[in-house]
């Protein structure tokens, strides 16, 4: 077995309220991510998603308490000092943040933040040659007139061009992985597949793990090897696509992949009832046992582990096994 | 793509063009404080050479009220008042571009330190600034020049050590707010460190408000010297000093013009550097008007 590029387990952040009440967002997940696989993470807002990846990269305020492990190509992040993982982040690990409007530097010339970004991590490069190489980047990522482009300013760019600018600045080291958080929620429907395409198309091109953060389903189906749901902290179910889709087990997985809206029936959406537990007021239980049409008595006072039932992993007591798509058919 | 290209040309454009821009921009007001500033910047560097009197040389009677030959009549020692007047720019101009750049810097790196690494820094820094604005400004200029000796020297010191914790409370403020951007987190996960955050993507927008209250506080610190030299811990005499000419004309109240011409003089520079200041914020800080 390869080393996985990713790992977490048993990753737990704390975060104190003003009270002083500690409070997990993310009560011990674990995920990982093979090298040059592309693994979704799927969840509202608040569900521990891009906490747990800020964790990762240890990009936490110094407020948050983070326990477990999160290691890259089996070298453990967490304690690691600042000087060596800054090292790491924008070298081997790029990232493509949610809004790229806001994302880049405005005083700054995109070609000149992108050659900054290589430039800091090798210092062999002269400036010129940086600029060219950015050049060549804003190239890959399909920008017209390159030259012309890295000489302008961010506020020159739309905000499809910018995400395009801010996924050549993350492949700017040739990094082996790829974090994305929401990359393309800040975007128009038409842009965004544009920008999904694009790095699909890189990731396979430079062999890059991708790591695609997002709270739409319909965005990581088509593209992602692995899923994994999140809520309230927790990783509800986990597996390879297309059982998630098929073969469902846990019922807040079908119940938001019923909320997205399909184009060949004419069906009502069927909207997830409530919203999720405060991070300081969880309920005893399984946390979405209070939206749950399933629950039973069970599910209120005990909480599931994450185990493999069926084709998936999940943590349901009562779990689907498919019986869903009949239900919704 | 042709919209494109206009546009980036017109930024160029514009970049080229920042001072006819600017005075596009400028209400009149903020117009004559930069023709007056300018004026008496260009007084400084070249009075020397223009046809007016030794400010030092006895040149007339004692005493002579504003005449023909005297444009503000001459002092208790026969000096020419307006020729002195002209020649004390020498001293508040350059004092006052001393003291504001020495408060800026000092004031900026600290206010930066203490609003960018939070904690003991901020604590103590902003400590040692609540220190220092608790002393009314011009009481503690006293103290600190009247401990240093008399002297422009000594006064200008006294003058930062008032002046600089204004500037720490404002870079620290928009260090606290800049920091929090989107694109200094993407910095950090790009790999960048500390110090390359604080200078590369915070400092370089947070300086609007300082530089606004820098403009604003050129009169302050012109007004502030002469207060000091005025009770005779600036400038010493025979030095044509506007604060020390005015001390010898509130001794001799009834030959008022001996007071008028650095009184006029300061009154100008406080204005003129206030009416700048003000149009420079409704340029560049929208959201305070």
């Amino acid at each position: 077995m390869t080393t996985p590029l990713l790992e977490l387990k048993d990753l737990r952040v704390g975060f104190k309220d003003a009270e002083g009440n500690w409070a997990e967002a993310v009560c011990g997940i674990d995920l990982s991510l093979d090298p040059g696989k592309v693994l979704g993470i799927v969840g509202e807002s608040g569900s521990g998603k891009s906490v747990a990846m800020m964790a990762f990269l240890q990009l936490l305020p110094s407020g948050a308490r983070v326990d477990g492990h999160a290691r890259f190509m089996g070298e453990e992040l967490i304690g690691m000092p600042a000087s060596r993982i800054r090292r790491i982040r924008g070298k081997d690990i790029g990232c493509v943040f949610q809004d790229p409007l806001t994302a880049f530097n405005p005083v700054i010339p995109i070609g000149k933040q992108i050659a900054e970004a290589i430039r800091l991590h090798d210092r062999s490069v002269s400036q010129r040659d940086a600029i060219k190489e950015a050049e060549r980047l804003l190239e890959m990522v399909s920008i017209p007139q390159p030259a012309r482009r890295v000489r302008q300013y961010p506020h020159e760019f739309s905000g499809g061009m910018r995400q395009r600018a801010m996924i050549a600045m993350a492949l700017a080291n040739r990094p082996r992985l790829i974090i994305a958080d929401e990359p393309t929620t800040a975007l128009d429907v038409t842009v965004q597949a544009q920008i999904l395409d694009l790095l699909v198309d890189l990731r396979k091109e430079l062999d890059i793990g991708l790591v695609l953060i997002t709270h739409d389903l319909g965005v990581v189906s088509g593209i992602a090897d692995e899923i994994a749901v999140m809520y309230s902290g927790r990783v509800v179910e986990r597996g390879a696509t297309e059982p998630i889709f098929y073969e469902t087990a846990h019922p807040y997985t079908s119940a938001l992949i019923g909320a997205v809206p399909t184009i060949d029936e004419a069906k009502p959406l069927d909207p997830i009832e409530g919203t999720p537990p405060s991070i300081f007021a969880r309920p005893p239980g399984c946390s979405f046992a209070p939206r749950c049409k399933r629950a039973q008595d069970k599910c209120r006072s005990n909480d599931p582990a994450l185990e493999f039932q069926g084709a998936t992993a999940s943590a349901c007591h009562f779990p689907m096994n498919g019986a869903f798509r009949a239900e919704i058919q | 793509m042709t919209e494109l290209v206009s546009s980036s040309d017109a930024v160029k454009r514009a970049r080229f063009n920042g001072l006819k821009w600017l005075m596009r921009r400028l209400p009149l007001t903020s117009k004559i404080g930069a023709a007056i500033l300018l004026f008496w910047i260009i007084a400084v560097l070249t009075v020397s050479f223009w046809p007016i009197d030794d400010p030092l040389a006895m040149v007339g009677r004692r005493l002579q009220p504003p005449s023909g030959d005297y444009w503000l009549g001459t002092d208790a020692l026969g000096r020419d008042v307006l020729s002195r007047t002209l020649h004390g720019s020498v001293w508040s101009i350059p004092i006052a571009f001393v003291v504001v750049f020495c408060a800026v810097v000092i004031g900026s790196a600290m206010g930066a330190v203490a609003g960018f690494f939070g904690g003991w820094w901020d604590s103590i820094i902003m400590r040692l600034v609540d220190v220092t604005v608790s002393f009314p400004p011009i009481l503690l200029a006293m103290a600190v020049a009247a401990m240093l000796g008399p002297g422009l020297a000594n006064a200008s010191i006294a003058m930062v050590i008032v002046w600089w914790p204004i500037y720490a409370r404002l870079m620290r403020a928009q260090v606290l707010e800049m920091r929090e951007r989107d694109h200094v987190e993407a910095a950090v996960a790009g790999g960048a460190g500390p110090f390359r955050v604080l200078t590369i993507h915070v400092l370089p927008l947070c300086w609007t408000p300082t530089l606004i209250n820098a403009t604003m506080d050129f009169g302050q610190v012109v007004l502030l010297a002469a207060s000091l030299s005025f009770i005779g811990l600036g400038a010493t005499p025979p030095s044509p000093e506007w604060g020390s000419m005015i001390s010898e004309g509130a001794a001799r109240f009834y030959n008022w013009w001996i007071a008028f011409g650095p009184g006029m003089a300061i009154l100008s520079v406080v204005l003129a550097s206030s009416f700048l200041g003000d149009g420079l914020r409704d340029v560049f800080d929208r959201r305070s008007t």
